[in-house]
């Protein structure tokens, strides 16, 4: 750049008051090559001399590796390289806090799973049968299986780190005067809830090729949603400078969260490449890609309520227990999203949060679509349909009569900005015919409403630090051409799209005339990846900047050849004109030469980092984002009361996205949710199977394969009636924020609300499975309650809680007792914070 | 077929159980097919073993005589992907139940994933890439593109040959016609609604 031009140096040109690409239902960018095969995903890629690799995984649960023996392997036809955990001794994970994985496991294993050995061969099948012939010894430990025996079994420890015996994590926080709140109310509601394990199961198996391209540089492309991540633990295990490391995300066939984290298999396709000199890659099997799991966690919830007569709420108490398998994970980050956005879609005046997460020896849990916010909102979500019922009130009312005021801050200090809630409520009550219907059924059939909120990105990075969460780069030259340069992953959420039209849309060219570059982190600026629903909000306003600042340099080109002010032209229809006189105008290819003329080679950047949040406490950090989304549903169902077998008939689901990209993409999301939410409500459970433990260590996956995982198919799948609510928020790109998630969240609660509806039972947990619904008609048939779920919430010293004045009790969002609910050992943002400062990860 | 071997760290896998099956099938059906070439050689009852050792599995895909050098184990899927580069059909479970590998096989579809390569030699095998171009849609996938029936893009080589197929079969399907036809075929990013529109906006255009 010989010109560095920023949009403030001179008035910048007008855009046209018209959108022409926003808010259309433009075809996605991508479309064309998925329909034909022709994108190619990182199980597509092949290179000369490439071999194959395999890793040998842990057939125990807990164990010490006594022996490993890779004599026989080593001689096996094809064979051509093997590691072992020493190779790799540094570990990695995605947070700072939880660097505990290992590329290859060294001293114990801790689910069955857990990969100790990679070996590479000319071919898979060699590869394979060579992965057969290690052999590793074993020392059994003992086995733990749930959060209660983590609990209870403070030793043997899975790790030797967290904050006490198998608890990774504890935490209790208490936002004003929650006795006070208790007591103002005229009813406590109390319920104990359950939510099961399940996994994100992407269509695509997680594939990395890795090739060493010249000297000391290594190359890796795999399906990751987070190719800077990766990055980052790469070089930390490698040992090799970041600048060396060049990581290419392929876009990926479903993320769902389970491709969020680094893998032990990225890495070691990495280190074995660097050691053979050749390209290395490994594609995971299905049954392995529910070992990488990293999905919902199951958790055990204790919720509790103070009503008014009125349904207005006056405090609540949230306990949750989750059980996080094996490893660190976003674990940290997960436990406080249990309990972190209960306060933003209605007034919840008064807010206790206890939370646990227990390490077990099971597939790792991680982010999974909805990142620890499903499991609170599930419990929410009934706890209020169950009030609402209790006290004689519609629950949409019961709902609306409390719903949390746009540009507010919440007890626990979230900035709430635009606020769609009450239109989605209203949209999906109508479409329902709620009012006519609800309650009103024929025995059998019945009407559930739930609601939730969602992130659009988390306001802080996951490794402290104060650079962008988000850039982009654009390249304008005489061709007319517009090479845009996004760290951003395309998971098949839309992100290459949406970051295509908003460029488009700023310098008025057509889609086509852009050159997507993304997720490479050789070419592209830094993206923090496609997670917590952040890429649309984040990277759309970073496209913003560097879109406005080009045009700003064309502009001053274009306005020296026209005789025409820069700020009074337009920007439309592949063309740079006088606003005023449409006809005085070049094309923007004309523009661009008279630009690249005066200022040299063009290019600009743009950057987006969110604004600061209230929240000066400990534990502060997640919850925020620069806006949040809003969904309502209402969901039919037909349940059968001799046999619990239940048909979803129809949802309506409504969706407050603040401003459109693409009606389509949006829809296309809801869709999405409430058929992944359908899943978890109904089927999906990622669950083991454990012999009695006198008889047996072992503690296994129960179904591992997509035919017995179930999830819904074209059979079950149910018609869906998506509304768009539109309620601009002024932190989105155009007003714009998150659907990729938020729309799952309502689903599970509505299911169960619908199934009280249809049969007058109460089904506390998910999946909710025909049995469930049998055993609660049946014992409630004989004058038992009518309900099935979980009995009861272990009892947890939760310590003391982090005591935090809400803004109403004039608070300034610190704690006012650390030095008594104390810094923890172990983890804790402040050591956190401190790590991520002085450590490199 | 194969033993299980107590140190596999996954139990009896698939590749191996395939491998031994695979190897079975070859020996009862692999002497009546001419174009393999190592079988032609004796055309008797007595049955013929072949493998191991790659031997020569031709095939016709998308109209085209391909010949390559395989192993009989080889399934239809790995050779397409493996041997001939053509990487449009998808792997994803590896058995059968999710669609995502579907080929048409003398225009009907198959898992093709749980096909040996040799038990597809002498009839004609369809693949994504034999259905249509970027640059030459057919009705089908520009109706795809149209209705938004695609995120990931992962499972839509497998539908679209699957919807491919069905319109073949029944030009106008009803709704639950449809849901019937293509119920195999799995998709997680839940794009089922549009699909089923995207089949009936191009059964109404009258195309395929």
């Amino acid at each position: 750049m010989s010109d560095t031009v920023h949009a403030d140096d001179e008035e910048g040109p007008v855009t046209s008051d018209q959108l022409r690409l926003i808010g259309t239902p433009f075809r996605r960018v991508d479309g064309r090559a998925k329909v034909t095969g022709q994108t190619r995903f990182a199980d597509d890629l092949s290179f000369p001399r490439m071999v194959h690799m395999k890793l040998v995984r842990s057939t125990v649960p807990h164990a010490k590796i006594v022996s490993i023996d890779t004599s026989k392997a080593s001689a096996m036809p094809g064979v051509v390289g093997l590691l072992t955990g020493d190779s790799m001794p540094d570990p990695f994970g995605i947070l700072p806090v939880s660097q505990d994985e290992h590329a290859l496991c060294i001293d114990k294993v801790r689910f069955v799973g857990d990969p100790v050995v990679a070996v590479a061969a000319l071919t898979e099948d060699q590869a394979h049968e060579a992965a057969l012939a290690v052999e590793v010894e074993y020392q059994s430990l003992e086995t733990i299986a749930t959060v209660e025996e983590a609990i209870a079994t403070p030793e043997p420890r899975i790790h030797e780190y967290g904050d006490e015996g198998n608890l990774h994590k504890k935490l209790s926080m208490e936002f004003g005067d929650v006795d006070a709140g208790f007591e103002e109310a005229d009813q406590i509601f109390e319920d104990v809830m359950y939510f099961e394990g399940n996994t994100p199961l992407p269509m695509e198996q997680h594939a990395t090729v890795a090739l060493t391209e010249e000297t000391d540089r290594i190359t890796v492309y795999s399906s990751t949603q987070t190719p800077h991540y990766l990055h980052r633990s790469l070089a930390k295990v490698l040992g090799l400078p970041a600048a060396r490391i060049r990581v290419i995300a392929c876009p990926n066939g479903g993320g769902f969260g389970g491709k969020s984290d680094p893998f032990n298999h990225e890495i070691c396709a990495a280190k074995m490449a660097l050691a053979l000199g050749r390209p290395v890659k490994i594609c995971l099997t299905r049954e392995e890609v529910f070992y990488c799991h990293r999905g919902r966690h199951p958790v055990l919830m204790k919720i509790r309520t103070g009503v008014k007569k009125d349904g207005t709420l006056t405090a609540q108490h949230l306990q949750t227990a989750l059980d996080g398998g094996a490893y660190g994970s976003y674990g940290v980050a997960s436990t406080y999203y249990t309990g972190a956005l209960q306060t933003v879609t209605y007034d919840l005046p008064k807010y206790r949060f206890e939370s646990i997460r227990a390490f077990t020896n099971k597939a790792p849990c991680g982010p999974k679509r909805g990142h620890g916010t499903p499991q609170p909102r599930f419990a929410f979500e009934v706890h209020l349909d169950k009030i609402a019922h209790q006290l004689g009130i519609d629950p949409a009312a019961l709902r609306m009569q409390q719903l949390v005021k746009p540009d507010s801050i919440t007890s626990n200090w979230l900035k709430v900005g635009s606020m769609g809630l009450g239109k989605c409520i209203e949209a999906v009550v109508e479409g329902s015919g709620w009012h006519q219907r609800h309650g009103k059924m024929p025995e059998g059939r019945g009407l559930g409403l739930a609601c939730g909120s969602y992130l659009s990105g988390a306001g802080l990075p996951i490794y402290w630090n104060h650079m962008p969460q988000s850039g982009v780069q654009l390249k304008l030259d005489r061709s007319g051409g517009v090479a845009l340069f996004c760290g951003e992953t395309e998971i098949g959420q839309g992100s290459d799209s949406v970051i295509a039209a908003i460029t488009a849309e700023i310098l008025g060219i057509d889609l086509k005339d852009i050159r997507l570059c993304v997720a490479d982190t050789d070419l592209t600026p830094v993206d923090l990846g496609s997670y917590s629903s952040r890429v649309t909000l984040m990277a759309g306003n970073a496209a913003i900047e560097a879109a406005e600042r080009a045009r700003t340099l064309v502009a001053r080109g274009a306005a020296r050849k026209l005789d025409v002010p820069a700020r009074e032209l337009v920007f439309a229809d592949g063309r740079v004109f006088h606003g005023e006189n449409p006809d005085h105008g070049i094309s923007f290819q004309e523009a661009v030469v008279e630009a690249e003329s005066r200022f040299g080679t063009l290019g600009t950047t743009g950057s987006y980092t969110p604004p600061r949040s209230p929240g000066r406490y400990r534990g502060a950090g997640v919850g925020p984002s620069p806006a949040y989304s809003y969904s309502a549903a209402v969901v039919e169902a037909e349940v059968d009361r001799e046999t619990g077998i239940y048909r979803i008939e129809h949802v309506w689901m409504a969706h407050d996205v603040g401003k459109c990209i693409n009606p389509a993409m949006v829809m296309g999301q809801i869709e999405g949710s409430v058929y992944m939410g359908l899943g978890e409500a109904m089927m999906e459970e990622q669950v083991y199977r454990r012999l009695p433990k006198k008889r047996s260590d072992a503690l296994v996956h129960k179904h591992p394969s997509m035919l017995e995982y179930k999830s819904l198919t074209f059979a079950e799948m149910p018609p869906v009636t998506s509304y768009i609510i539109e309620d601009p928020d002024p932190n989105g790109p155009f007003g714009a924020k998150e659907v990729g998630q938020g729309p799952l969240l309502p689903m599970m609660p509505a299911v169960a609300n619908a199934i009280f509806d249809a049969v007058g039972v109460r089904i506390d947990q998910v999946p909710i499975a025909p049995h469930m619904v049998k055993q609660a008609i049946e014992a409630k048939e004989k004058g038992k309650p009518g309900r099935f779920g979980p009995k009861s919430f272990p009892e947890i010293d939760f310590g003391v809680p982090l005591l935090v004045p809400t803004p109403a009790e004039g608070g300034d969002g610190k704690a006012i007792n650390i030095e008594d609910a104390g810094v923890r050992d172990g983890t804790g943002t402040m050591t956190e914070r401190k790590d991520a400062v002085k450590g490199d990860n | 077929m194969k033993k299980r071997s107590d140190d596999s760290p996954e139990g009896v896998s698939r590749r191996h159980f395939l491998k031994g099956a695979g190897a079975a099938a070859a020996v009862v059906t692999v002497a009546k097919i001419p174009s393999v070439t190592e079988a032609s050689q004796e055309v008797s009852d007595d049955p013929v073993i072949v493998g191991p050792g790659s031997i020569s599995i031709r095939l016709k895909i998308n109209g085209e005589i391909r010949e390559v050098e395989a192993p009989p184990s080889t399934t239809l899927l790995d050779l397409l992907r493996e041997h001939h580069a053509m990487t449009g059909t998808k792997r994803v479970c590896d058995r059968g139940s999710c669609g995502a590998c579907t080929v048409l096989l003398d225009g009907r579809t198959i898992d093709s994933c749980s096909m040996l390569a040799i038990d597809a030699v002498g009839r004609e095998v369809t693949t994504v890439e034999g259905i249509g171009t970027p640059e030459n849609l057919t009705d089908l996938q520009k109706a795809f593109v149209e209705k938004d029936a695609l995120q990931c893009g992962f499972c839509t080589p497998g539908m679209v040959v699957s919807c491919t197929a069905l319109l073949n079969q029944n030009p106008t399907p009803d709704r639950d016609q449809i849901r019937q036809g293509i119920a195999g075929n799995i998709c997680r990013c839940g794009t089922y609604q549009n699909i089923i529109e995207a089949v009936e906006h191009a059964s109404r255009k009258g195309g395929k």
